[in-house]
């Protein structure tokens, strides 16, 4: 039990932030279910931060409070900003909600009340590792849950085939644009946890790199499922400790990952898993070979 | 003062589109959102300075770097494009973004290392700095280079999509694949030499514009990158006069808004632009196609 406690002492700021990454990649995970690629969480997050962040260093208010109004503030923003995106689709998307985070940082910069590009300092330090990783197993039940919900099923049936799917009384729109919506608070959630955690936000936090991380994560782990998505975003946050002898030359290591998961792994780790599962219980003559190789 | 924010929109036009002519070229032969452009745009510009720092007088440098971001833009083509495209994986797909933002940080990560993350500056006198004067307008010699540069390489690529066998290739591929190799066009060897001759416009664009400001750094790629996306939906995704015509749109915008209006939100200019034509116009104002759902 020693070295556990020991552990943690050591490295409790990166389990920390293990957690909070894959709450990151679940909010993504969400929208990518549906099978649409918006990329806005990163900004989501952002504006979940500096209202939380400011709810919680002018009237002191706790953590559970600021969280939730700031992840409510997300999803509004999110359903102002989907109701329009969520109508184009592919890479049209993705630009769009690219365009959108761009926006939302440089009004972050600018404005006095989020101390421009300075940031926000000083904010409360309430997040705990037990918070985090308490939202993060109510997001995975949830998740899990949902699956078999007829919400499941209707995001399924979008990403598979958005015609077949209309055909069945479906609306992909609907579906999009609530997925979007949803997507935004959890990467609220995330983000205002991110805040509390480190005393100190600015825009930088929140723009297209991180988004590309969070991207990472869910392809890593496999796009189209939560546990991929937590599996990933533990991956990518610890494999920059565990190459910090290259130095100047680790972020090679991720993009090297990345490269070869969507080469050689398209499902992501995730898909590998179940790939090996279902070859275990009858694999038709050949089959394991042409994949392998 | 007319004038003279007139001649910078336009200097500052000129790089944009060069860099977006060959970014919406590959999204328009192959759909595909090539998010590793801006890399091959940020090392060429190093290579260049790289080699002018060793006594190479900046012309040679121009042609050098600009034939090695043509010659990493096919490898970028053979490591993350090819194989998703021989497993059938089409462009729109998750696959393609990915894998070309894998590329775009390895190559990030690899001139950090060589080049360390500082911006750098041309030693004095290696480029031409002399000032002209035209109408109330002043520039350097080095702005005037850069447009005429840029407006030579547009329009070549003009003639060659229009009026040689290659650019017929291109474009019958663009139409379409399938019908492309049926009448006998060597489909791979048209997409790699479509990937040589973007990567080599946007080299060209990041050694002009690290010239231009006198500065290459790490960071410079990712400052366009998202701008070049705003010219190329403002133009029209896959369109190359949209791509020119957008690039030299939002450097007159951009100018115009810090003149006139205020400085800090001279980059909200190119992302707003890029959401509200989105909205309204998913195609552009030279783009063929809308990118809405029915």
């Amino acid at each position: 039990m020693e070295w556990l406690v020991h552990f943690y002492a050591l490295h409790s700021k990166l389990i920390d932030q293990v957690g909070i990454n894959a709450i990151f990649a679940l909010s993504l995970s969400i929208t990518l279910q549906a099978g649409h690629l918006a990329l806005a969480n990163a900004a989501f997050g952002g504006i979940a931060a500096y209202v939380a962040s400011l709810l919680s260093i002018a009237r002191g208010w706790p953590l559970s409070v600021t969280t939730l109004i700031g992840a409510a503030a997300a999803a509004l923003v999110g359903a102002a900003v989907g109701w329009p995106v969520t109508r184009l689709r592919g890479v049209y998307l993705a630009i769009a909600t690219i365009g959108f985070g761009e926006i939302a940082l440089i009004v972050e910069n600018n404005l006095s009340i989020t101390g421009g590009a300075e940031g926000l300092s000083q904010i409360p330090n309430q997040t705990t590792t037990w918070k985090i990783y308490l939202v993060l197993a109510v997001l995975a039940f949830i998740f899990w849950r949902l699956r078999r919900t007829r919400a499941g099923w209707a995001i399924a049936a979008v990403r598979e085939d958005e015609h077949a799917a209309a055909s069945f009384g479906i609306d992909p729109t609907r579906v999009k644009f609530w997925t979007f919506v949803a997507s935004a608070a959890i990467a609220g959630v995330a983000g205002s946890l991110y805040a509390h955690e480190n005393f100190f936000i600015a825009p930088g936090d929140w723009g297209f790199s991180r988004m590309v991380d969070i991207l990472v994560y869910c392809v890593i782990g496999g796009a189209a499922s939560p546990w991929g998505a937590m599996l990933g975003a533990g991956i990518i946050s610890l494999l920059p400790e565990v190459f910090r002898f290259l130095h100047d030359y680790r972020d090679i290591v991720n993009g090297v990952v990345l490269l070869a998961v969507v080469i050689f792994a398209p499902q992501g780790l995730a898909g590998l898993w179940a790939r090996d599962r279902r070859g275990r219980k009858a694999t038709p003559p050949g089959a394991a070979e042409a994949q392998g190789s | 003062m007319f004038d003279q924010q007139l001649a910078n929109g336009i200097f500052l036009g000129a790089v944009y589109a060069l860099f977006a002519v060959g970014y919406t070229l590959i999204f328009g032969v192959l759909d595909i959102l090539n998010l590793a452009h801006s890399a091959i745009f940020m090392a060429s510009s190093f290579v260049a300075l790289a080699l002018v720092r060793h006594g190479v007088p900046f012309w040679a440098a121009f042609l050098a770097a600009t034939m090695f971001g043509g010659a990493l833009s096919v490898v970028l083509d053979r490591v993350a494009f090819a194989p998703l495209r021989a497993r059938g994986v089409g462009g729109g797909a998750l696959g393609p973004l990915i894998s070309s933002i894998a590329f775009g940080i390895i190559v990030v990560s690899v001139m950090r290392g060589i080049f360390g993350p500082d911006e750098i500056g041309y030693p004095s006198g290696s480029v031409p700095t002399a000032n002209l004067h035209l109408g109330h307008a002043s520039f350097t010699a080095m702005d005037l280079s850069v447009l005429l540069v840029s407006l030579v390489m547009m329009i070549l690529l003009s003639l060659l999509l229009k009026a040689t066998p290659l650019g017929r290739a291109i474009r019958a591929v663009a139409e379409n694949t399938k019908a492309a190799s049926l009448l006998g066009i060597n489909v791979e060897h048209t997409i790699g030499l479509t990937f040589l001759i973007a990567g080599a416009l946007g080299a060209a664009a990041g050694i002009l514009i690290g010239a231009q400001f006198n500065a290459v750094g790490i960071l410079m790629g990712q400052r366009i990158e998202l701008k070049g996306l705003a010219v190329i939906i403002l133009g029209g995704m896959g369109s190359i006069p949209g791509a020119v015509l957008g690039g030299f749109l939002l450097g007159l915008l951009e100018v115009f808004s810090v003149a006139y209006l205020s400085s800090s939100y001279r980059d909200a200019i190119a992302f707003a632009v890029m959401f509200l034509i989105l909205i309204v116009r998913p195609s552009g104002l030279l783009g063929k196609r809308a990118g809405r759902t029915a």
